[in-house]
């Protein structure tokens, strides 16, 4: 017999939605003594078992080579998954979900993660084709990951206050955009992009003062690791009573977080010109400003950016633990604050998502600005001849 | 002015009359950890207007050094030099020269067009005229066509090219060039160094130019500076007679050997002086 790899992981697939069909699907009902739900029940669940059973057989002979053979496997999972919740919440099975079943999510596990592997390794020229399949791989992951997450909580029946699944906090979060927009005014717009502004502009400004005159970089440097040592949950209330409740109060601790990243980063960034290339503009005679604008800033620009992705990180944690110590009634850190305590965690989950999204947005729209504003930078070169 | 600085004055002038480049007893020693370095001692040069002056001598002589002392990028720490009968310092501030380093050092975020304006930004020369200026500089280093791409786009010797094109850019009259042409392979470097000599034939700029290599030196100079090292000092001084018009097949003629013959001879003995 001439050398035949098996892909191990639709067998895998084939045999464990194979078992799925033979183990009990769900666990017996205290009150009533009897199994809650059989496959032989529910026709959508058995189709979608038989086809994993089939489709992981197949390919397991074939092998998973194509990007085709990789969608037709993610095709069967996300209808294999489509069904599982069904059996979970139509079927009554949510809470006492069996053998069969996790033997079930088993399989689409493996047929997931040879489908996306495929596809992550797919390389094209075409950049459109490849663009998507780099887009699919992570959309794909996550939504893995959500599903994974429900079908979890659901099938165990985890109290909603521990963990509530994300359908429930996703129906939360539609159904309280008027309450998410408000509190996303408030301490993104409001707070965060005032203090974000106000900090790293400062800092911007002292770095260059402080690269002018050699005693300040001697004295005020080590000063400043001090400050950007302060732990925030101190310097919170302080900046409430001197600011008052509202966002000014949020946006002076920002101030104080943003700055020091900044500052140091900036100085560094300064003398990231050569030696070579001052002496260039030396015999031009350009002078101190006219250097510093043709030569040190753009030099610069790869430290600025540097500091300007980690503070708009650290804006976002600011905000929200600062308003855990006085606020007017809107905010998402209130709203976390107050709906923990009110035991509404799908409120505080929902606004955890709004945070994440918000943070994960407000970085990469830094990271573009750096792309294009230092695409000169050896990191991002494309050769185009 | 003291009547002892007029009467200096007065009597250093027919000297410094057609003189670039004037240098007495120049010394520049390097404080380092490890203790002093002399690197220039005891320097006589002068250098006249119209001049392509070589200096040629194994490395750690201070060639460089002594080319930065003339750019004031480095301050000597004795005797007596001026640039066009003013100080070095005054010199640069006046854009007297134009200088090619070593390596390209071209800003990476500029365009190849936008290096070579960057002088003349500086030297704050309106946009269209910039843009002319540059357009011509890249047509003398054969460059046109390449203003648009970035340096790390361009193979070494075009990106040193372009470097040659930025010290063109604003006309000076002294060009300071160190080994501009060393990392380039040979039949780069002698198309190179005829586009060079025509320019000089051409315009009547005054050339300082550092280089390894005894052939080139002897093709391109008026004079020949020979140095030696440990301390950096100026062992002899060649004049040639070559036209200025002149190709690459003088490099056959019995006069350019009996030259090349003498510089080698001055920089052997400036070795075993080392020994
Ligand atoms: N900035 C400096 N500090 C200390 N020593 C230096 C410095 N620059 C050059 N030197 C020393 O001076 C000598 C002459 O150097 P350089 O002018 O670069 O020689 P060349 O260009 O002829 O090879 C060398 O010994 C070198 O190590
Ligand atoms: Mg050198």
């Amino acid at each position: 017999m001439t050398e035949m790899k098996l892909d191990k992981f639709c067998l895998v697939g084939a045999i464990a939605a194979l078992l799925a069909l033979i183990f009990p699907l769900a666990g017996i009902d205290a009150d009533t003594g009897k199994q809650v739900a059989f496959v032989s029940d529910i026709p959508g669940l058995a189709i979608a078992m038989a086809l994993c059973v089939i489709a992981g057989a197949a390919f397991t002979w074939l092998g998973v080579r194509s990007v085709i053979s990789g969608v037709i496997i993610l095709a069967v999972a996300v209808f294999g998954c489509w069904q599982a919740i069904a059996t979970l919440y139509d079927h009554g099975v949510a809470g006492f979900a069996g053998t069969g079943f996790w033997l079930f999510i088993l399989s689409l596990w493996a047929f997931v993660w040879r489908g996306i592997d495929v596809i992550a390794n797919y390389r094209s020229l075409e950049t459109a084709k490849q663009q998507i399949a780099n887009v699919t791989v992570p959309v794909a992951f996550g939504f893995w990951l959500l599903f994974v997450w429900e079908v979890l909580v659901a099938g165990f029946g985890v109290p909603q206050v521990l963990l509530p699944p994300p359908s429930m906090i996703g129906v939360r979060f539609v159904t309280s955009t008027d309450i998410m927009a408000a509190d996303f005014y408030q301490t993104f717009v409001k707070a965060v992009l005032s203090g974000y502004v106000l900090g790293c502009g400062s800092a911007f400004v002292m770095a260059i003062a402080v690269d002018r005159v050699p005693f300040l970089k001697r004295g005020l440097l080590p000063l400043g690791n001090m400050v950007s040592a302060l732990p925030i949950i101190g310097v919170a209330p302080i900046m409430v009573m001197w600011f008052g409740f509202d966002w000014q109060s949020k946006a002076a601790v920002i101030v104080i977080m943003t700055f020091f990243p900044m500052l140091v980063n900036t100085v560094t960034g300064l003398n990231a010109a050569g030696k070579l290339e001052r002496d260039l503009m030396a015999t031009y005679a350009s002078g101190y400003w006219s250097t510093l604008f043709r030569l040190r800033l753009p030099a610069a620009m790869p430290f600025v950016f540097n500091a300007l992705k980690i503070n708009s990180t650290l804006a976002l944690i600011g905000a929200i633990v600062a308003e855990f110590f006085g606020t007017p009634i809107v905010g998402m850190g209130f709203r976390i604050s107050t709906e923990v305590g009110r035991m509404n965690i799908d409120m505080v989950w929902a606004e955890i998502a709004l945070a994440a999204l918000a943070g994960t947005a407000f970085y990469g729209a830094v990271a573009y600005i750096e792309r294009k504003a230092t695409s000169w930078h050896p990191s991002f070169r494309v050769r185009r001849h | 002015m003291t009547l002892k600085q007029v009467v200096n004055n007065v009597a250093e002038m027919p000297a410094s009359k057609n003189a670039v480049v004037d240098i007495k007893n120049l010394s520049l020693t390097f404080q380092t950890a490890d203790g002093p370095v002399y690197a220039l001692s005891d320097v006589d040069l002068t250098i006249n207007e119209g001049d392509f002056v070589s200096f040629i001598g194994p490395s750690g002589c201070g060639k460089t050094t002594l080319l930065r002392v003339i750019a004031d990028l480095e301050k000597a720490t004795g005797g007596d030099i001026s640039i066009n009968g003013v100080s070095p310092e005054q010199a640069r501030e006046n854009r007297a020269y134009g200088y090619v380093f070593q390596a390209p050092a071209l800003l990476p975020w500029r365009s190849i067009e936008r290096n070579v304006t960057l002088p003349l930004e500086i030297m704050e020369i309106s946009k269209e005229e910039r843009i002319k200026r540059a357009h011509e500089a890249l047509k003398l280093v054969e460059l046109n066509g390449f203003e648009k791409k970035f340096p790390w786009q361009l193979s070494g010797g075009m990106q040193q090219r372009a470097s040659i094109a930025r010290a063109l850019s604003f006309d000076a009259d002294l060009l300071l060039m160190d080994e501009p042409f060393g990392a380039l392979d040979e039949i780069v470097r002698d198309h190179l160094n005829e586009q060079l000599l025509k320019l000089w034939a051409r315009t009547n700029k005054t050339v300082a130019f550092v280089t390894h290599s005894i052939p080139e030196a002897v093709y391109l100079s008026t004079k020949i500076v020979v140095m030696s090292p440990r301390p950096g000092r100026i062992i002899d001084v060649i004049e040639t007679d070559f036209p200025r018009e002149r190709n690459l097949d003088i490099r056959e003629t019995p006069e350019f050997l009996e030259i090349a013959h003498r510089v080698r001879e001055g920089l052997r003995a400036g070795h075993s002086n080392d020994e």
